[in-house]
């Protein structure tokens, strides 16, 4: 039961796959992305780039907010826990969330552990920024992945960053003999039959997205091009002169991403992109929590 | 034979592994172009339905797409896709291309905690794994629509005509029965 429970929630990130994930605020934002063809909503009290900003410890969404959300859209709904929060995933369970994101963008609850995502019947998404950090992930019980890039900044260097170092992990665990896949599963410090499944499929057990600094359509197929298969857009939207003709231009984007003529189209007269920060201007980096 | 697999968004690659191990060529439908290729059925994946449908009408696919199901073209909608064809989805402000003459009712079976998978028959056939993924459900049919499965007393297989949909996702499974019964249908326009 608990194992049909995990395949189930592994199938909805499937249904995901060729979309976008908007972060969100209030119902409002909510309805603006669904319209705009947003696959799911992340609801958030307050988008990366304004939890940066504001500084303090970041925590779970008021459940008032979230329900609001769940209420004005048909599309999935997730929310963010912190990191080994389990009492708050417990609480986006009671909520009937369909997907928790256990958070580097929210301050960590604990330094060693993440939650034991088996225990839940709801599904989890986690961040990782390389291959044994996604196996570490799933084999907690997470049945989606996402890049961690840097949230918060509409800066794609980190997402870029880590969807091709775990690319390319992938294909040197694909390239392996058999039996130096012991030594690698100890090197990554994972269960050897996640390090198998690699080298058999040549992919994640399950979906994998990019997320952290997408902001234009074009970032958005680069991660698709770079073989994510699909996008989070946190602060990219909301954070833009126009969120309605920005979030519609990257579901599309997404859905063409190898075609550079619609991706010409669509990028055109969108208004201001996020302003963004530099990597290198920033003092936090929330790619370090959680590993 | 080829069979068109709407790939806009979500489990389409599915459909297409699907195909392959029955021995089907498919292509992948991503704009307007691709409706033109020679297809001798069309298959709408799971997703999310308003996402597909927003992107059917930017992309000024939605035309083209309800012309081919109407002209007669073999087509096959699970869960999203079968509430793009259904002529009224009842719990939703509005219905998507309208070619097919049920009431579908959206996340039926509630958020992704009601999802769930059943053992049940098609057509006759008994024991093919359905999996529902915040699944719809048909509320009722009308004439000429052939109910083909059944689940606790609710309608979540039909077929009218040339429109084949399912409510569960049979491209998860390995069970192709409910691809071989489609074919046949392409088949069977092909003559």
């Amino acid at each position: 039961m608990k194992n049909e429970r995990y395949e189930l929630n592994k199938e909805l990130a499937q249904m995901l796959k060729g979309g976008v994930i908007m972060d969100v605020t209030n119902a409002e934002q909510a309805k603006i992305a669904q319209e705009a063809g947003a696959c799911a909503v992340m609801a958030l009290e307050r988008i990366p780039a304004d939890i940066r900003a504001a500084g303090g410890v970041s925590r779970m969404s008021d459940p008032k907010l979230i329900k609001e959300i769940q209420a004005a859209v048909t599309i999935p709904v997730m929310a963010k826990i912190r990191i080994g929060h389990f009492v708050e995933a417990q609480v986006l369970e009671a909520l009937e969330i369909d997907y928790i994101d256990e958070s580097e963008v929210l301050s960590p609850a604990d330094d060693i552990y993440h939650v034991n995502k088996h225990e839940f019947k709801v599904p989890f998404v986690c961040g990782a920024k390389n291959l044994g950090e996604a196996l570490r992930r799933i084999s907690e019980g997470a049945s989606m992945i996402r890049t961690k890039g840097e949230p918060g900044t509409g800066d794609v260097i980190q997402a870029v960053k880590h969807t091709r170092l775990i690319m390319s992990e992938i294909r040197n665990v694909q390239s392996l003999r058999e039996d130096e896949l012991f030594v690698k599963a100890k090197e990554l410090q994972v269960p050897y039959d996640l390090v198998k499944y690699v080298h058999e499929n040549g992919k994640l057990p399950v979906v994998n997205f990019a997320a952290g600094g997408v902001a234009t359509p074009a970032d958005a197929a680069l991660m698709m091009q770079l073989g994510a298969e699909g996008v989070f857009v946190g602060s990219g939207i909301f954070k833009s002169g126009n969120p309605a003709r920005r979030a519609a231009a990257i579901v599309k984007a997404v859905t063409n991403y190898n075609d550079p003529k619609i991706l010409a189209e669509v990028s055109e007269n969108l208004g201001e992109a996020m302003v963004g920060i530099n990597e290198e201007e920033i003092q936090l980096l929330m790619r370090e929590r959680g590993i | 034979m080829q069979i068109g697999i709407l790939a806009l968004q979500g489990a389409f690659i599915e459909h297409a592994k699907m195909l392959k191990a029955l021995g089907i060529g498919s292509f992948e439908i991503r704009q307007k172009k691709d409706l033109s290729k020679p297809m001798n059925g069309l298959i709408l994946p799971g997703g999310e339905s308003t996402t597909m449908y927003k992107l059917l009408v930017d992309l000024d696919m939605a035309e083209k797409v309800k012309e081919l199901i109407e002209s007669g073209m073999p087509v096959f909608g699970t869960c999203a896709g079968l509430l793009l064809l259904a002529k009224t989805v009842h719990n939703y402000k509005q219905a998507y291309m309208q070619t097919m003459d049920i009431v579908a009712k959206k996340n039926a079976f509630g958020r992704q905690l009601g999802s769930f998978r059943a053992t049940g028959t098609f057509n006759g056939v008994t024991d093919v794994t359905f999996v529902f993924i915040r699944a719809p459900y048909i509320e009722s049919v009308g004439e000429g629509v052939e109910v083909l499965a059944e689940i606790d007393g609710l309608i979540v297989a039909a077929r009218q005509k040339n429109q084949l949909v399912t409510a569960f996702h049979p491209e998860l499974t390995t069970n192709p029965t409910i691809h071989k019964y489609f074919i046949k249908m392409c088949e069977k326009a092909m003559k």
